[in-house]
């Protein structure tokens, strides 16, 4: 996985605009948004819609595994945590979604960043339980959250789909607008990668105390990282849970979610912007299909964790590690 | 000639073995002082309280006049005090430009990517390194990564480098190589603070030397000066061979 993790100098100096990845992010995020929509092929919209909350999952996390080096196994909190907050603000002071969803994700990023100053000063597998102690705490803390509902849960009113043009059409928006999500995620994860701040996280990521003696800010860095991808997937777990009119901690706050998008990342390719999205579109589309498989349909999670496996054995690199290997050249196109 | 860097009666401990035990000396600007003594004898030790892995239980550590006494490693970066280490500590999946582009960005002056890279470029040229610019850190050699260690302390534009062992494990050319990178460091204006065992380049490059044995200084002078003290002598007698060679190579 030589050179994975690392960007292209002789690049760094044309504007971004310049740079092909920028437009090929545009050209795919609008295909994305097209494709069912063309044809109003609802069933293709509702595969594509999870695969748009598992590319945005993948795409954040990644800057936290990919670029800092901390494997962060909760980082569902994130997008259960927003979801509620964009439940609740819907539900009971009425907000509209155009203010509950952002609310959310403001909320969620203003809470990671004092957590993240605190469990970042935990390394390795300590940091990574910690990561889950804080799932499980804010799911205990919700489930007896009484204005939250409780272990029951909170329902919205299908009269809220009503400003949005219905319930047909609201479902159409709520998908152009996780689209743009994903698109932003991708677009962030990509200006992290390029700038400063991303350089001070790779150097994180390759040896965290030669990062600090070269000047490095690391805790400032490493919370400011939890924090900046706390927002998108809070976002998105705003729209998603606005999207099934219910939300309830064991769904809010599913590890399962967490532990398919450690796998997306590595099977795509940690550190690269392009593999966790590609890895995150081919694992929806798998994970349907075994799904709807009779030999298959319980064992989901038992193909996510022997991909894992297999990946970590042979493909260190990931997907994208093994493409660069046979095509160097391809990471002047796609990053 | 004015201090860069004083250090004040400082102590350190681990349980119960003083590692560091009320040490005072100074480096002065554009000075190269050596820094010896026996295995164990605390010198890695007072490198980490200088920059920061650690602060002092007490005492004071001033650099540039400036307080830096129990600042974490990356503040101190800021004010100008680069490191290279005893172990070479490469990121090692980031290629040689890279790895010195991070010192530059986030060294003294905090520069931009864009300028960054011409500075880091500059550095792994000045120590050699021009032709394996874009080739990852965990491919280099030994000596490489030595050279890699001193091009990003240069690429940080300190004013007082810390060079750890640079020369141990390289062979005599690339110690003749490397001695010239140091003096060429030097000529640049910017001070050194070195430990080193090999005698022969210690004795050679240093302007003054400070000798370190159980956490205190023993001896503090001119290399002849310092080689020919009793007591210096004397607690490198547990190893004759190399009081021998000591006092040979001041002569």
């Amino acid at each position: 996985m030589t050179d994975l993790a690392s960007t292209h100098v002789a690049q760094r100096r044309d504007s971004v605009l310049r740079r092909p990845f920028f437009w090929v992010i545009g050209v795919a995020v609008i295909v994305f948004a097209l494709a069912p929509w063309i044809g109003n092929d609802v069933e293709l919209r509702e595969s594509f819609m999870l695969a748009t909350i598992y590319v945005i999952l993948a795409s954040n996390l990644n800057v936290m595994i990919g670029y800092a080096g901390y494997i962060n196994f909760g980082s569902i909190v994130f997008f259960g945590l927003g979801g509620y907050i964009c439940v609740y603000l819907m539900a009971v002071p009425q907000w509209p979604l155009a203010a509950a969803a952002p609310a959310a994700g403001v909320i969620v990023s203003a809470l990671a960043l004092p957590f993240g100053l605190g469990i970042l000063r935990l390394r390795g597998a300590y940091f990574a339980l910690a990561t889950i102690g804080v799932n499980e705490a804010v799911q205990a803390f919700v489930t007896n959250f009484k204005p939250w509902g409780g272990a029951s849960g909170m329902y919205l009113s299908t009269a809220l789909f009503k400003p949005l043009g219905g319930p047909m059409q609201a479902l159409w928006t709520i998908y152009f607008l996780l689209v743009a999500i994903m698109g932003l995620s991708l677009y962030l994860s990509w200006g992290i990668k390029i700038s400063k701040f991303g350089l001070g996280l790779l150097a994180i990521g390759q040896n965290e105390d030669a990062a600090s003696v070269m000047g490095v800010p690391t805790p400032l860095y490493k919370a400011m990282a939890y924090c900046a991808t706390a927002f998108l997937p809070a976002m998105a777990g705003g729209l998603y849970f606005f999207k099934g009119a219910f939300i309830q901690p064991s769904d809010a706050f599913d590890l399962t979610f967490s532990t398919e998008a450690i796998a997306i990342v590595m099977l795509g390719g940690q550190g690269t912007i392009a593999g966790p999205a590609i890895g995150a579109f081919f694992y929806e589309q798998l994970r349907g299909w075994l799904l709807t498989s009779e030999t298959f349909s319980n064992f989901q999670l038992v193909a996510a964790g022997a991909l894992l496996l297999v990946i970590v054995l042979f493909l260190p690199g990931g997907l994208m590690g093994w493409l660069y290997q046979r095509w160097p050249r391809l990471s002047r196109w796609i990053e | 000639m004015s201090a860069i860097l004083e250090l004040e009666g400082v102590s350190r401990n681990f349980g119960g073995l003083k590692a560091i035990d009320n040490l005072s000396f100074v480096v002065n600007e554009r000075e190269i002082l050596g820094l010896i003594g026996p295995n164990g004898a605390g010198k890695s030790t007072l490198f980490n309280l200088i920059n920061g892995v650690f602060p002092p239980d007490r005492g004071r550590i001033r650099f540039r006049g400036v307080d830096i006494t129990g600042e974490p490693p990356y503040r101190i970066a800021k004010h100008g005090l680069a490191r290279a280490h005893q172990i070479v500590q490469p990121l090692e999946q980031m290629t040689v430009l890279e790895n010195c582009t991070v010192g530059a960005c986030f060294g003294r002056e905090s520069l931009s990517r864009a300028r960054a890279s011409e500075v880091a470029r500059e550095a792994a040229v000045f120590v050699g390194l021009e032709d394996r610019l874009e080739v990852a850190a965990a491919h280099l050699n030994i000596a490489g990564k030595k050279r890699l260690e001193l091009a990003r302390s240069l690429a940080a534009q300190a004013s007082l480098l810390l060079l750890d062992e640079v020369l141990a494990g390289l062979n005599p050319t690339e110690v003749d190589y490397m001695i010239g990178v140091i003096r060429r460091i030097r000529e640049r204006g910017i001070a050194i603070l070195m430990i080193e065992h090999l005698m022969q380049a210690i004795m050679s490059l240093s302007d003054r030397v400070v000798v370190l044995n159980s956490g205190q200084k023993l001896a503090e002078g001119a290399p002849a000066e310092v080689a020919n003290n009793p007591l210096v002598i004397e607690a490198y007698l547990g190893d004759p061979e190399l009081a021998k060679e000591f006092r040979g190579e001041a002569r």
